[in-house]
């Protein structure tokens, strides 16, 4: 067990060096940055503003000179996982390698540095690229009309949700509620209630498929859409899809699609094909733009014709002249839900991944199932499978064998940080009690794989021989598992100088 | 824990303790157990009206939320100030100082259909065997 | 293909190991009729050189050579490389959200400095990990001050900038929240007394932005008292946070609603930026987005966790306080690294600079006979100017001098046609604004 000892003053193993806050070496006189000279006459600040409206400078802001800066976060960097370092086994998250030559090409000059409201004389590349993403996911998802600009999937959730009400809208009756699979990803609930549509749960059948006959019960006049995802979030394809889309249809309803799983179908399937009639994407997801430590993404929504009208404002168009344009005058468009166009840099990055396959896309595809599978195939034997349907990208395993040991799902993903690997989804889908949700993704190697598999059935072994050095884990890490509890009762939420007695220190 | 045979409870594990018109309720230990360390508890202020079978607030642990609700309707007559800052005591004491509401029974009827002690405890023991099974 | 790390013969002992005959097995479970027989009809595949002369040559075709006076919510400010030497580390880049704290204390330490450095340049309690940008972040701090006010309408400036109005109005009409608007006075600020007739017992918040769309400063503290007088909350927007350098932060706020682009962020044809809110410890738990707090491991060790988690929609899910889930967490890192590196005297000194600049341009527009300085009041680095003819015909003059001149306002305001906004930052030499200067007066002497 690796210990850490706080007093080391000097830089030892980077797992063990101590590295405090940029505030606690904060020092008067330091700078990071030292401005060009003004090349105009300066003002006085206190003067030009007027005493009430000045501000003499930020207490309490660092002062530190750039080689710190670089030798903190450089030391920071060092304490997470990431996909350079290997596998993230997170179900739906999509945890693929973010080629670098998209983060090139994203700085650009010309690219990066360009202003929403320049002329479109002058921004004819932007909008180039904007065009071609759109005609891309379109390609991909076998849609008829695309918005690239909420920024992220439950952002395009709730576009994708306000289209449907603008859409029944026209149609006489907005109608009252949202149906949702109880194994959905959280942000869906969370964006009917934004989108003002009551949330009716519908539970899976015990196949963990959507009931189809229960659906057919449910789906009312008062029903304006079935969110889906598809695959599930078990990573099994609804196979009574075009009968759901049929049930839907022919009572008015829509169906709405979380394309969260789209690494499952790309090149394979196309969801405008199989019944949907408004999906997002999760660019930062399918379509390798870094997740960052938790941002930025982007949630493009694809639609069917008939929900065209509606989109955002500003909608792509071609003038006659061959230019590209936005078009602000939409009557029917539900507004905007960022400002400016999305958030374009992402855009940029989905775009250059895209380019990089081309129609080979379908490979990558099924490099990703084929890896889900080939993991199912080394677990089957170790952890219990709830859902035996075949798996497309992911797949779900429960505690339930180590349970028994008083082993659960959070310590198992625990003790696999110790083998290298950083944990896969605990505890979601919330259909499965206990549940291990795993997508390897295409970027994982055969032998990445194999280490997983491995690793996993040597916890397994060590849950029933010394589960109390699973329940334990992590044992390697800089820090062990974090006192969540008093972090909620008594909250720390930013850094204060030691003067004052709530200090953090 | 024993299960305090002067309480009336619900299948939602809540429970209360009545003398007179009034009525005192809180959370049962198998309900603090299940949800684990308690960080935070939203309770309505003294006023406010309850309704039989209705949530009328919130404890929380750090991964989960669950609801609170009401055996009886009537009306709140005094919240328990104590949990703001100690919130952990609904684990280490949840029949007796984390009491979270006080309220006056506005229909002493709602008691008929709450489980004594024995039936609650019985009730208890089913659900622990259905989750570990 | 580059991105795959197999071999075909990996492939094939993969498939033996899981006991099917082709990699077409295993999509028996999609419908056969919905299965593709052809690829897809898409460009490429492209090398990576192939790729970035795709994008060299779509770079070309934008506004490089061009000098620009824009500003309006999106602001070209000094970057140092070193933001990009640290942010490109795979350990940032490729790592994700920080819910297994343990391999993840480098983004939750950056998280918490973020936190910090928002809640001191605001002059708030406590600040969250990011929103999508500035325009959601006033969105989601007017549906949290209807969640605690329990309130259903919110007063808002004109002068707040119009397409964060336009997102306002997207999500309020779908929750209930009716927005009432109030004017901008001569002056370019609120029309107080607009706002204290407007603001009512029904009000949720009073919702201004300061330095407004028109570059012009409010009077928080009276607008403060305006909306607390009828105990509706005080929103305040900003869109320049390079302006908290040298103007006073909206302390008597109760929920600050910011762009940080303006650290760090390149201006990137509209994104990804970094929204942030920032608000009094006692309105925390209705606060949405992750929140990093400090937290100690069972060796006494610090450490920084995702905490009050039960707000987010992974656990409340249609209770939550927002359904924000990605964030914009590199982008605060960028915010962050980049706050750092100027420090408290170089955020101090940018602010100065800019405001010089903005000053001297201001002077040297005011010089060209028809040029008209609008709105009276003090201004940070924006300012707006009236023209004698339309604004669009001058700037299609300027651009033949490779100009982008002021934003027209009257496609936002229709009252304000030949009136544009200028925006000067430190980033722009005196040799330019000179040179625009001089443009601009050879454009308004030119016959119509």
């Amino acid at each position: 067990m690796a210990a850490m000892d706080d007093k080391i003053r000097k830089a030892g193993r980077h797992t063990s060096q101590s590295e405090g806050l940029i505030f606690e070496k904060s020092a008067p006189g330091k700078r990071g940055i030292e401005l060009p000279p003004l090349d105009v006459p300066a003002v006085d600040a206190q003067k030009e503003l007027g005493a009430a409206q000045a501000r003499k400078a930020v207490e309490g802001f660092p002062e530190v000179s750039e080689i710190e800066v670089i030798r903190h976060f450089t030391r920071l960097s060092t304490w997470n996982y990431a996909i350079d370092l290997g596998m993230y086994p997170l179900g739906s998250c999509t945890m693929k390698y973010n080629p670098r030559v998209n983060e090139h090409v994203a700085r650009l000059e010309g690219i990066a540095t360009e202003h929403p409201f320049q002329p479109a004389a002058l921004s004819q590349g932007c909008l180039k690229i904007l065009q071609t993403l759109q005609d891309c996911l379109l390609e991909i998802t076998g849609m008829d009309a695309v918005t690239l600009q909420p920024a992220a999937g439950a952002q395009g959730e709730l576009t994708g949700l306000l289209l449907i009400r603008a859409y029944l809208e026209s149609q006489g009756n907005p109608r009252r509620k949202v149906l949702i699979p109880d194994s959905a990803h959280g942000t869906n609930p969370a964006t009917a209630v934004i989108a003002g549509y009551e949330v009716e749960n519908i539970r899976s059948e015990s196949h963990g498929q959507i009931d189809v006959e229960k659906l057919r019960e449910l789906v009312t006049e008062d029903v304006a859409a079935l969110m889906i995802t598809n695959p599930s979030t078990l990573g099994i394809f609804e196979e009574r899809i075009a009968e759901i889309a049929e049930i839907l249809h022919s009572r008015g309803a829509l169906l709405y699609m979380d394309g969260a799983n789209m690494n499952a179908l790309a090149g394979i399937a196309r969801p405008g094909e199989f019944g949907v009639d408004v999906m997002h994407l999760n660019l930062h997801k399918t379509f390798s733009t870094p997740h960052g430590g938790g941002g930025p993404g982007a949630g493009p929504v694809a639609v069917k014709k008939v929900l065209e009208p509606f989109l955002p404002v500003p909608v792509l168009v071609s003038k006659p002249d061959g230019s590209l344009a936005l078009d602000f005058n939409r009557a029917k468009s539900i507004g905007r839900v960022r400002a400016f166009s999305g958030n374009f840099g992402v855009l940029v990055r989905a775009l250059a991944y895209t380019l990089a396959y081309g129609p080979g896309i379908r490979q990558a595809t099924e490099d990703a199932v084929l890896n889900a599978n080939y993991i199912r195939k080394g677990l089957e034997g170790a952890f219990d499978l709830p859902y035996a349907l075949p798996s497309m990208h992911e797949v779900v395993f429960s505690d339930a064998r180590q349970k028994k040991n008083g082993v659960n799902t959070m310590d198992i993903a625990k003790r696999l940080i110790d083998y290298g690997f950083h944990p896969y989804t605990t505890a979601f889908p919330l259909i499965v009690p206990g549940a291990m949700m795993i997508e390897p993704t295409e970027s994982e190697s055969k032998e990445e794989c194999d280490l997983f598999i491995e690793a996993m059935r040597a916890i397994a072994e060590e849950a029933a021989t010394t589960p109390q050095l699973v329940k334990t884990a992590p044992h390697s890490t800089r820090v062990g598992r974090l006192d969540e509890v008093t972090a909620a009762r008594k909250p720390i939420l930013r850094w204060k100088p030691k003067t004052s007695p709530e200090a953090a220190d | 824990m024993a299960y305090p045979t002067t309480f009336r409870y619900t299948k939602e594990h809540e429970w209360i303790e009545v003398k007179g018109d009034t009525g005192t309720v809180g959370i049962t230990d198998y309900a603090q157990h299940e949800l684990g360390d308690v960080v935070f508890v939203e309770l309505p202020k003294a006023g406010a009206k309850l309704k039989a079978g209705q949530s009328f607030g919130t404890v929380e642990s750090v991964k989960a939320v669950s609801e609170i609700y009401s055996p009886v309707s009537g009306d709140i007559v005094e919240t328990n100030g104590a949990l703001a800052n100690e919130p952990e005591k609904i684990n280490q004491d949840p029949h007796g100082a984390a009491w979270l509401v006080k309220v006056k029974l506005s229909n002493p009827g709602d008691l008929a259909s709450l489980m004594d002690a024995a039936s609650y405890e019985a009730y208890v023991a089913e659900k622990q065997k259905e989750t570990s099974a | 293909m580059r991105y795959l790390p197999k071999s075909p013969s990996e492939r094939r002992e993969m498939l033996e190991a899981i006991g099917a005959r082709s990699i077409e097995e295993l999509f028996q479970s999609i419908p056969e009729r919905v299965r593709l027989k052809q690829p897809l009809h898409l460009p490429g595949p492209l090398s990576e050189m192939e790729i970035i002369d795709y994008f060299r040559a779509r770079a070309a075709e934008n506004s490089v050579g061009y000098t620009s006076f824009l500003g309006a919510g999106v602001y070209n400010h000094l970057r140092s490389v070193v933001t990009d030497a640290l942010m490109l580390r795979g350990e940032f880049l490729t790592s994700y959200t920080p819910y297994q704290a343990e391999i993840s204390q480098g983004t939750l330490q950056a998280i918490f400095e973020f936190q910090t450095l928002m809640c001191q340049l605001t002059g708030q309690e406590v600040a969250n990990a990011s929103m999508y940008d500035g325009s959601t972040a006033l969105t989601e701090a007017a549906l949290m001050a209807e969640r605690l006010t329990g309130r259903h309408r919110v007063v808002v400036a004109r002068s707040v900038h119009p397409e964060y109005r336009e997102v306002l109005a997207t999500y309020a009409r779908n929750a209930g929240l009716q927005i009432d608007e109030i004017p901008f006075a001569e002056s370019g600020e609120v029309d107080a007394a607009a706002a204290r007739a407007a603001v009512s017992a029904e009000t949720a918040a009073l919702v201004v932005q300061s330095p407004n769309f028109f570059g012009v400063l409010e009077q928080v503290p009276q607008l403060a008292e305006i909306a607390h007088a009828r105990e509706a909350l005080l929103i305040v927007t900003i869109t320049e946070a390079v302006s908290l350098g040298a103007v006073r932060p909206p302390t008597e706020a109760d929920i600050v609603a910011m762009e940080g682009q303006s650290f760090g962020l390149p201006p990137s044809y509209g994104g990804p930026f970094v929204g942030v809110i920032a608000t009094k410890e006692k309105f925390v738990r209705q606060m949405p987005g992750r929140l990093a707090g400090q937290a100690t491991d069972n060796a006494g060790r610090r450490g920084f966790v995702l905490t009050l988690a039960t707000r987010e929609q992974h656990i409340r899910r249609e209770k939550a306080t927002s359904n924000i889930c990605t964030n914009q967490a590199l982008c605060a890192l960028a915010a962050t690294i980049h706050l750092c590196l100027l420090g408290k005297e170089g955020l101090k000194e940018l602010a100065a600079q800019n405001l010089a600049k903005a000053r001297f341009a201001a002077a040297e527009l005011a010089k060209i006979p028809g040029v008209r300085r609008a709105f009276s009041a003090p201004t940070f680095n924006e300012f707006v100017i009236e023209l004698p003819r339309s604004v669009k015909m001058v700037n299609a003059e300027l651009l033949r001098d490779k100009i982008i001149g002021p934003l027209p306002l009257g496609p936002f305001y229709s009252e304000l046609t030949k009136r544009g906004l200028v925006c000067v930052t430190e980033t722009t030499s005196r040799a330019e604004i000179e040179r625009f200067a001089a443009a601009l007066r050879r454009a308004l002497e030119k016959p119509l």
